[in-house]
């Protein structure tokens, strides 16, 4: 059984005229225990709206209209509000972009664990809560005497790396990574990525991790999905969406990202802008950006296409020769 | 090279006040840039790579003339640019423009994209009334944003962040600048369209002779886009030189620390990062009374002489500088 599973998840907006916007279009995907998978897509494809979604953190105007999420087998959707707040932190726990302003300005970090282990009824103790905060601080790398700072006292990376201590607090299957480390400076972004992968392996929960930035993302997750405009375009291990591509999309964006060490050549990267979600083209939403599109073909919703280890929805897919050079 | 030098920096020092806000408590000073000294020539464009808070904005803010440098200066065509007065500052800033990380509110909201081509058109190029309309047309078409009447009576809010931005440099092709002063012009946009943008200005670059000082902390994206590459840190110049050389082959610890944390999806093993662990990964705010090398605490290959002088510029190539111990 999959940890996660999400169904036809169809999440609208509703707009001031009364009507609705469709940020999330029937998405359909899964995660195993211990797997990384990675999201990625522009801003406004509906990226974070789906981790939102997935611990029912939404507020109106969003509103989940179908599909179903399935944690370990319950139907997220199903349960209360106290049954949320214990699936929430307890089995899933979730770290935002701007995570470090998360943390209470005015009390001591040390409280702030303690408030965690007391609510979600680990312990009482406050020599025991102390014991146990400063071995996961420990764990993200922060000296365990900074236990008594206030969240000023700490700088950015190692404020978002308290806050990756309390998602990891009370041994999370699945942790969700939305956008975790946009804030910060490369340096410290890979010293932080590396620390949570490293204890991926160590604590083997799964991780689900959101982000625009799809060179950084091929570097660490096993799995990446695509989104684009509310859709997911195409899902695959991030070996094949790296060197074989299939949805247009996926190459493209794959493509606006200048080599670091690799030839210097011209690049197109995508033309046009992204789609306006109020008023959608009729069949596949790429298609106006597309340098791969059939007129008329295209203008028919794309259905889903299976090929090794992953899926993709297009109607005229990249088609690569042996050596894995795109023959097109 | 026999290119001309249009704009350059020579020994340029900044110092900040910083905690005067209390009477009480003497305040300290921060030096944001610690002799900073560059050529930008002519249809060239020059990265400035780093973290936050190592002073890449505040060489662009001390061309834009917002502080007065503590010491050294900037010249432009040969002329100090703080000394600047009347016509010739006037010329000046008609010559430099800079562009804005945010295009959401560098552009007057409620103006339209034709109003913003409009005023340096009509206050520092006499185009009669009668061109007016199709000078602006052929800006608007140089950048790319096609159809230009369409887009011309365009308010701000109705363009994508990608065509603002675009919007923005036609704006100052119509002030007619030759340097531009681009401060992460790319980081808030979509990332489909950001090397758009990029191209736009490496064409800018190559057909219309501008220089651009392109601030960033995308290392790839300043290899694609620029000639030549200052590594800061701190507010200190500890690399410099052509840009291939610079990135594929580093010399100074921080410019290899920088290079092996970018995302690069081609990278074959995991590299481990060249940094001394457990010493917090902030730049270090600098002030005038420290000495030695900024970059020591975290330096792998740190030796005590470090704490001693910043060492001098060394020469490793024609094309590439550094200053570390051990070159």
């Amino acid at each position: 059984m999959a940890l996660l599973e999400v169904k036809n998840l169809c999440v609208d907006y509703a707009t001031i005229d009364g009507g609705f916007v469709r940020a999330v279009d029937n998405v359909s995907f899964s995660i195993k225990s211990g797997e990384s998978l990675g999201l990625a897509g522009e801003s406004g494809c509906g990226k974070s709206t789906i981790a939102y979604s997935l611990l029912k953190l939404h507020r109106p105007p969003a509103i989940i209209s179908s599909g179903s999420i399935l944690i370990q087998g319950k139907n997220i959707l199903e349960l209360s509000a106290r049954e949320l707040e214990k699936l929430r932190w307890e089995e899933v726990g979730i770290v935002f972009q701007s995570a470090m302003n998360c943390l209470n300005p005015v009390v001591k970090i040390e409280k702030q664990f303690y408030e965690i282990f007391k609510y979600h009824n680990v312990t009482t103790n406050k020599k025991k809560a102390k014991t146990l905060s400063e071995e996961l601080l420990r764990m993200v790398g922060i000296p365990a005497d900074r236990l008594i700072d206030y969240p000023h006292q700490l700088s950015g990376g190692m404020r978002q790396r308290v806050v990756i201590a309390m998602a990891l607090a009370l041994k999370p299957k699945l942790l969700i990574l939305d956008e975790p480390t946009t804030a910060l400076d490369t340096v410290v972004q890979r010293e932080i990525l590396e620390k949570i992968f490293e204890l991926k392996e160590k604590l083997g929960f799964a991780i689900l991790f959101i982000t625009h930035d799809i060179s950084l993302m091929m570097e660490v997750c096993d799995n990446i999905a695509i989104m684009y405009a509310g859709k997911l375009v195409e899902k695959n291990t991030a070996k094949n969406i790296l060197y074989e591509p299939m949805h247009p999309y996926s190459d493209g964006l794959k493509k606006s990202f200048p080599s670091l060490t690799g030839e210097i050549k011209k690049m197109v990267g995508i033309p046009g802008n992204p789609l306006d979600l109020r008023n959608i083209p009729k069949g596949c939403r790429f298609q106006e950006r597309c340098f791969n599109a059939i007129k008329g073909k295209c203008d028919e919703e794309p259905v889903i296409s299976s090929v090794d280890d992953g899926f993709f929805y297009c109607h005229n897919p990249l088609k690569y020769n042996k050596r894995g050079v795109n023959s097109e | 090279m026999n290119k001309k030098i249009i704009f350059s920096a020579k020994n340029v020092v900044m110092d900040f006040a910083i905690g005067t806000g209390n009477p009480l408590r003497k305040g300290k000073t921060l030096r944001a840039l610690n002799d900073i000294s560059f050529d930008l020539y002519e249809g060239e464009s020059l990265a400035v790579v780093g973290e936050s808070g190592c002073g890449k904005s505040t060489i662009c803010k001390l061309a834009m003339r917002f502080y007065k440098p503590t010491s050294g200066k900037m010249t432009f065509a040969g002329e100090d640019i703080h000394k600047l007065r009347g016509k010739n500052l006037k010329n000046y800033r008609l010559k430099s423009q800079m562009v804005f990380q945010d295009p959401f509110s560098s552009l007057n909201p409620i103006k339209n994209i034709y109003y913003h081509l409009k005023r340096p058109l009509a206050l520092y190029h006499d185009i009669p009334r009668s061109k007016l309309r199709q000078t602006m047309n052929d800006y608007l078409e140089m950048v790319g944003l096609t159809p230009p009447e369409e887009v011309g009576n365009k308010f701000p809010h109705e363009l994508s962040g990608g065509q603002k931005q675009r919007a923005y440099l036609a704006r100052i092709l119509a002030v007619g600048a030759d340097v531009i002063f681009a401060d992460e012009p790319t980081s808030m946009l979509d990332v489909s369209v950001r090397i758009g943008v990029l191209n736009l200005m490496t064409q800018m670059k190559e057909d219309m002779n501008k220089s651009f000082l392109y601030i960033t902390h995308d290392i790839a994206t300043a290899r694609y886009f620029s000639d030549r590459i200052i590594v800061l840190y701190a507010g200190h110049m500890v690399e410099w030189g052509d840009v291939h050389e610079v990135i594929l082959h580093p010399k100074h610890p921080y410019t290899k620390l920088l290079i092996a944390a970018a995302p690069d999806p081609e990278r074959k093993e995991k590299v481990e990062l060249p940094v001394v662990k457990d010493v917090d990964s902030e730049v270090t705010a600098w002030s005038p009374d420290k000495k030695g090398c900024p970059f020591r605490n975290r330096c792998p290959v740190a030796k005590p002489e470090c704490a001693e002088a910043f060492p001098e510029a060394k020469k490793i190539s024609d094309k590439q500088f550094v200053r570390c111990i051990h070159y």
